[in-house]
């Protein structure tokens, strides 16, 4: 009798507490309005309550972020856009592997095509093509660092997939570069077809839709093969290189601006074959349809500044242009930036300081660079490619 | 009559209330953390499921158990990663302890070259990263080794791919970028009697081996015990293979047009990942053992010497028995971390589970799911091991009479 009173009372002081906690705290804080939720649930098993209660906190909070700027709040509510701009910074994730799309220079500057659209979509939004902060992302960190909100735009060689669009919880902006994946094996190898790679090891990099469709290929194909994945470019390009692998595959662009700085790129041969489609732009997280569209008409207004052919050196001429399409586009007339929510002249921005689509691809991969690369379908449409930007009105 | 204290007064109601408190707070910590992060991969279409692990796989796993990457799922990729882990942490640390035993005799010997080298040895071990050391192990000796057409081999004819492969002598071991080849042993259809006759073999020799010490118990004299339970297990084992008629066939490696066909071959991911894991954890275990051994007092050696035991029985029969006692428990953590060291073969290539796990993650976007489910498969292989070393340690301690 001694020992069972004290424990059974204890007990119903702990249920007490519990419930008063739970009751007070409802109207209170955030933390005990969870708590409250808990031991709704507990009691009641009902998801859709959860459901609304989830719903009712993101209506609730840009109220109270707005007062106090809290940049960690961006996650929970605040629109993507609206972080940025108070930040005054932007955070791209970017791959630092992939020379020509993103890597390090030799003045220790991000550089490459994909390096561009983050700084296009800076000078966009905060008028400075500079105020980045580039991540530099492997493939298998990429899609967490934006789920959790530490890169505020993903453009890193990124395809666009279903799955990845849905189950990753992405959302994908224009194509900016229409790529397809690759081979590349030792010239003395004399690989003609797929099946000539049968017992083959093949060096891919992890996580990859490369990675996928090698699978897929070599699955139809009937070849048996060896994947040997790491997680880097750098990795996959070196130890291909070093000998540890009889084949590469990657998109045909990485392959073609990783083939120069190869030990010995002549004993090596791009096969004449393309396994898949891989559309690369990028992406941002899903639920954020006002950072999605400014996202995605900086990328098209690039592609429709080549159309236009506005560029870098010339756009001072288009400033008193009577072209209404181009004075709509320059933001002389209508406020079409109003609409995404940043300042109507950032295509004017971004042009002065970044460049058209054009400049981009002629400064990260054309004729005056190692890698050569020509243009094919990434062409404007009016050209045979398959670059369309919709209507700027 | 003792007067009861007020309730809030009595130290047990005290002692029980606060251990409510604090278990209240922590279940509630827990479950708003996960109730956070569940309503927030909701708000972000991420909501956590199991079904994505029958969905088909598609990516290639470069070894380990039967896998095809067309048909099989997730959940399989999973389990052949998980393999690999654990054939990685039981080679280690079945290659690592002897290793560091005898890296920790040779500190102890005397002998002043040994020392200096087995001091050397640990000193550069425990003082430089196990993930650099692992990248020199890879890159610098196994992706340094020659190519393929220019394999070293041990015994039999180089490997050529030029050759026709039937006119070169098979080595019993080649080394190249692709890795070492080495005969595999083919199981014939005696394998399976063999086998038991060699299990009742070592229980036949177990027997023997008992009763000789008893004998050396009872007359004080040398009974050979261990010879001759040696012998007695040798014994069978040769009569029985050849009562089967061979148990094993040898596959030499033999070479095809990407690499070695026939025999056993190690990847060089594979490879270099249990060597840069040995080497490294070798160095704390040979710590740990000659702590444990330094730990028996001068004093019980002098005196087993004294009542005319040899070297080796003094380290048999009177160090190590003591010495066991302060080495297992730190032991045990070293093989917690061998084991958990085991993921860095991420960095060299090697399909391990966390390798595994991350693509998935990636390929699905249930890295919650799968971060949780690798959690637990790392906690419960520590555990196990952890409790096996535990069983033992209870068996070994110190018994009071």
């Amino acid at each position: 009798m001694h020992l069972t009173l004290p424990r059974w009372s204890a007990a119903l002081m702990a249920a007490f507490l519990v419930f008063s906690s739970a009751a007070c705290g409802s109207d209170t804080d955030s933390v005990a309005d969870d708590a409250a939720n808990v031991a709704d649930d507990a009691g009641a098993v009902d998801d859709t309550d959860g459901a609304d209660a989830g719903a009712e906190e993101v209506a609730a909070e840009p109220e109270t972020a707005t007062e106090s700027e809290a940049p960690a709040a961006a996650d929970t509510g605040v629109g993507k856009l609206d972080t940025v701009l108070a930040r005054g910074d932007l955070s791209c994730g970017v791959n630092d592997q992939l020379p020509g799309f993103g890597s390090v220079d030799s003045d220790g500057e991000f550089a490459g095509f994909d390096v561009d659209f983050c700084r296009a979509i800076a000078a966009a939004v905060l008028g400075d093509a500079e105020a980045v902060t580039f991540r530099p992302l492997s493939s298998q960190q990429r899609f967490t660092a934006l789920q959790t909100g530490e890169v505020d735009v993903l453009v890193r060689n990124t395809t666009w997939t279903l799955s990845r669009d849905t189950q990753n919880g992405l959302d994908f902006g224009p194509t900016t570069f229409y790529d397809g994946q690759g081979l590349m094996a030792r010239t003395a190898l004399g690989i003609e077809e797929l099946a000539d790679l049968d017992g083959a090891s093949i060096c891919v990099g992890s996580g990859t839709t490369t990675e996928r469709n090698l699978g897929d290929v070599m699955r139809e194909a009937g070849v048996e093969y060896t994947s040997v994945t790491f997680e880097g470019a750098d990795q996959v390009m070196g130890s291909y290189d070093s000998g540890r692998c009889d084949a590469v595959t990657a998109d045909l662009s990485a392959l073609v601006t990783r083939k120069p700085t190869m030990a010995n790129p002549d004993e090596h041969e791009i096969l004449d074959m393309v396994l898949s489609k891989e559309p690369l732009g990028p992406a941002v997280l899903q639920g954020d349809a006002e950072w999605a569209d400014v996202v995605n008409w900086v990328s098209f207004g690039v592609m429709q500044a080549e159309e236009f052919g506005i560029d870098s050196g010339n756009i001072g001429n288009f400033m008193d242009s009577d072209n209404p399409e181009i004075r709509r586009f320059l933001g002389l007339e209508d406020g079409l930036g109003e609409g995404l929510g940043i300042g109507n002249g950032f295509m004017v921005d971004v042009i002065e300081q970044v460049g058209n689509y054009s400049e981009i691809y002629e400064r990260n991969l054309g004729a005056d660079t190692p890698f050569d690369l020509p243009r094919g379908v990434n062409q404007l449409w009016s050209d045979g490619g398959l670059l369309y930007a919709p209507p700027f009105r | 009559m003792i007067r009861r204290p007020a309730l809030l007064r009595d130290e047990r109601v005290l002692a029980v209330l606060i251990q409510v408190l604090v278990a209240a707070v922590a279940i509630t910590a827990v479950a708003v953390g996960a109730r956070n992060v569940l309503s927030d991969l909701a708000a972000n279409n991420l909501a956590p499921d199991l079904d994505f692990l029958g969905n088909t796989a598609g990516f290639g796993i470069s070894e380990g158990i039967r896998y095809a990457e067309g048909s099989d799922t997730y959940g399989r990729a999973l389990q052949v990663g998980l393999v690999n882990t654990l054939r990685i942490a039981i080679a280690g640390i079945v290659l690592a302890t002897p290793i560091g035993v005898g890296v920790a005799l040779a500190r102890l010997s005397g002998n002043p070259l040994l020392v200096r080298l087995a001091g050397g040895y640990i000193e550069l071990m425990r003082n430089t990263p196990l993930l650099v050391q692992l990248i020199f192990w890879y890159q610098g000796v196994f992706l340094g080794l020659p190519a393929l057409k220019d394999a070293i081999t041990v015994g039999g004819g180089a490997l050529s791919v030029a050759a026709d492969a039937a006119t070169v002598t098979p080595p019993i071991l080649a080394l190249s970028q692709r890795g070492a080849a080495v005969p595999r042993l083919l199981p014939t259809g005696g394998a399976g009697v063999w086998l038991l006759a060699v299990a009742a073999g070592a229980v036949a020799a177990w027997v023997l081996y008992r009763w000789r010490e008893a004998v050396q118990r009872r007359t004080g004299q040398p009974a050979r015990g261990i010879i001759f339970g040696l012998a007695l297990w040798a014994g069978v084992a040769l009569v029985a293979w050849f009562v089967v008629g061979g148990a094993y066939t040898v596959a030499l490696p033999a070479i095809g047009r990407f690499g070695y066909e026939a025999g056993l071959v190690l990847s060089p991911e594979f490879s270099a990942l249990l060597v840069g894991l040995v080497v490294y954890s070798a160095a704390f275990i040979a710590e740990v053992v000659r702590g444990g051994i330094q730990a028996v007092s001068l004093g019980q050696r002098e005196a087993a010497r004294a009542v005319g035991l040899r070297q080796s029985q003094v380290m048999r029969l009177v160090i190590l028995p003591q010495a066991l006692r302060v080495i297992v428990p730190p032991l045990t953590n070293q093989y917690l971390n061998l084991a958990k060291n085991s993921s860095l073969a991420i960095f060299i290539g090697f399909p391990d589970l966390f390798q595994v796990g991350l693509t998935i993650g990636n390929n699905t976007g249930q890295f919650v799911i799968i971060t949780a489910m690798m959690m637990s498969v790392y906690l419960a292989i520590s555990l196990a091991t952890s409790l096996l070393m535990n069983l033992y340690n209870r068996k070994i301690r110190l018994v009071e009479r």
